[in-house]
């Protein structure tokens, strides 16, 4: 008779395990995947500088970039839009961790090639990495004609460097923010007292307002900045709307140029003195070589 | 002594003869497509987890929304970021019955009726399927509607034409026999 009781709550306690609700089993049947976290920003750019995210690989981005006049310029100069500085890019996912672009600006007739690379990236979970860190750098040519005759540049007196360490963290998905220490390496300058490196540190986030907007701020502070210009550091306020297929922003900014070397080191406008430029960044995408199989991995043969 | 021995003969036997009543797949087959006058969007999960309990029908389905692959990387993107937020909503999960599971033929059309879970919504969800059972495989394929704004996805008013309004979701599954 005991045997039988046993025998009967064995069974029991087996159909209750049986009774196990089928989520449990799948929850642990789910293959443990690392994740990372994904649209830290919304663009390749925080606003003026670049933002850690990358284009994918085989994605060909043509970017056009707009900074007009000062607003305070009055009504005479049609609130600045009358002047305008132009950069046009192609800028192109090698991997999906490494990006590289060509661009050209009006301002300084300068032509610009950089690449980003993605150091390591922020996970989710418990003990995950907490930080992204992309390594950037870029070359400027500045091929503008304004020397003094006689007095012409070498060619690599036309050449500047720029290398960034962007470190950020999406901390929630609504808000992100990132540091970027920079250096800057001119290989020519105005006067002596110039230098030919100038250390900057610079801050960027972004708080989402709705799902396809975001507000953006990025500064950038200036150790050591140049003497034979009165600079100031780069402030920028701006908007991001995704519409769709691409990402379009408006920015407000003490800078007119769109290439590291000048805004952080060469802009000389007051923001709170109203010496304010609009802009916007707009992109187009298209998408290269990943074209999938059709149907390859659609149902190989149906087994009906 | 005695006793100790029939439990744990109970215990063996008890998992024995219940392990073949559930099949899983953790590779499962779904898809979904779009098609409106102005493009075609098609999306692929290939990690769907599927699970059938043979003793009563019982099925449910857990598939995690960034598995979905899209041809073009952004859309991935968007539709994870905006439209699904696999953030908020990682998971889309479906628990229902085959109906007259235990009775059925080994080859035929079924029913499948439960809850559908996308978005953070749940909806009941009926659709026919194609069954084959054999002694180590059961086959499901099948498709059904769903109404993107049933479960609270916004288009935003520029896409509007090119996304369709009801997408066709796809699935095939070929569940294995589970053994703990």
């Amino acid at each position: 008779m005991k045997k039988f009781i046993i025998l009967l709550t064995i069974l029991s306690i087996g159909n209750v395990v049986t009774a196990q609700d089928l989520f449990e089993i799948l929850d642990e049947e789910t293959p443990q995947t690392k994740e990372y976290a994904t649209a830290t920003f919304k663009g390749t750019r925080i606003l003026n500088g670049h933002s850690i995210e990358n284009r994918k690989k085989g994605i060909l981005e043509f970017v056009i970039s707009h900074r007009f006049g000062r607003v305070n310029l009055g009504a005479d100069e049609l609130f600045g839009l009358d002047q305008s500085n132009i950069r046009f890019a192609f800028e192109y996912g090698l991997t999906d961790n490494l990006m590289i672009g060509v661009g050209r600006s009006s301002f300084e007739k300068a032509y610009d090639a950089f690449f980003k690379y993605k150091l390591l990236k922020q996970g989710i979970g418990k003990k995950s990495f907490p930080i992204s860190v992309s390594l950037f750098g870029s070359t400027v040519y500045r091929s503008v004609d304004d020397f003094e005759p006689g007095n012409e540049p070498s060619e690599s007196d036309r050449l500047f460097y720029t290398t960034q360490l962007l470190l950020a963290r999406k901390f929630s998905p609504g808000f992100s923010l990132q540091i970027m220490p920079s250096y800057i390496h001119r290989n020519s300058v105005a006067i002596e007292e110039d230098p030919h490196d100038i250390f900057a540190l610079g801050i960027g986030g972004r708080i989402k307002l709705t799902k396809r907007i975001s507000v953006n701020g990025e500064y950038h502070y200036t150790l050591n900045p140049l003497e034979s210009i009165n600079t100031t550091n780069s402030l920028a306020f701006g908007i991001d709307i995704e519409t769709g297929g691409h990402v379009f922003q408006i920015i407000l900014s003490n800078s007119i140029t769109m290439i590291e070397k000048s805004f952080i080191t060469e802009s000389t406008d007051d923001f709170f003195e109203g010496d304010v430029h609009l802009g916007f960044n707009i992109s187009r995408a298209f998408q290269f070589g990943q074209k999938k199989k059709r149907k390859q991995q659609k149902i190989k043969e149906s087994h009906l | 002594m005695k006793p100790i021995i029939t439990i744990i003969l109970c215990l063996l036997f008890s998992s024995m003869s219940y392990a073949q009543e559930k099949y899983l797949t953790k590779n499962g087959h779904t898809s979904f497509f779009s098609s409106s006058p102005i493009e075609d969007i098609e999306a692929d999960n290939n990690q769907v987890l599927s699970i059938i309990d043979t003793k009563t029908g019982k099925i449910a389905i857990s598939i995690l929304m960034k598995s979905f692959m899209f041809e073009k990387a952004l859309m991935q993107e968007h539709f994870n970021e905006n439209y699904v937020e696999s953030d908020k909503y990682p998971k889309a999960t479906f628990k229902g019955e085959i109906l007259d599971f235990v009775t059925l033929e080994n080859t035929s059309e079924v029913i499948i009726k439960g809850n559908l879970t996308i978005h953070g919504v749940t909806k009941s969800l009926e659709t026919k399927a194609k069954i084959k059972k054999t002694e180590d495989h059961i086959f499901l394929e099948g498709s059904f509607p769903v109404k993107v704004a049933d479960f609270n996805i916004e288009i935003p008013s520029v896409v509007v034409n090119n996304i369709a309004k009801t997408i066709k979701v796809s699935f095939n599954f070929d569940h294995k026999p589970y053994t703990k």
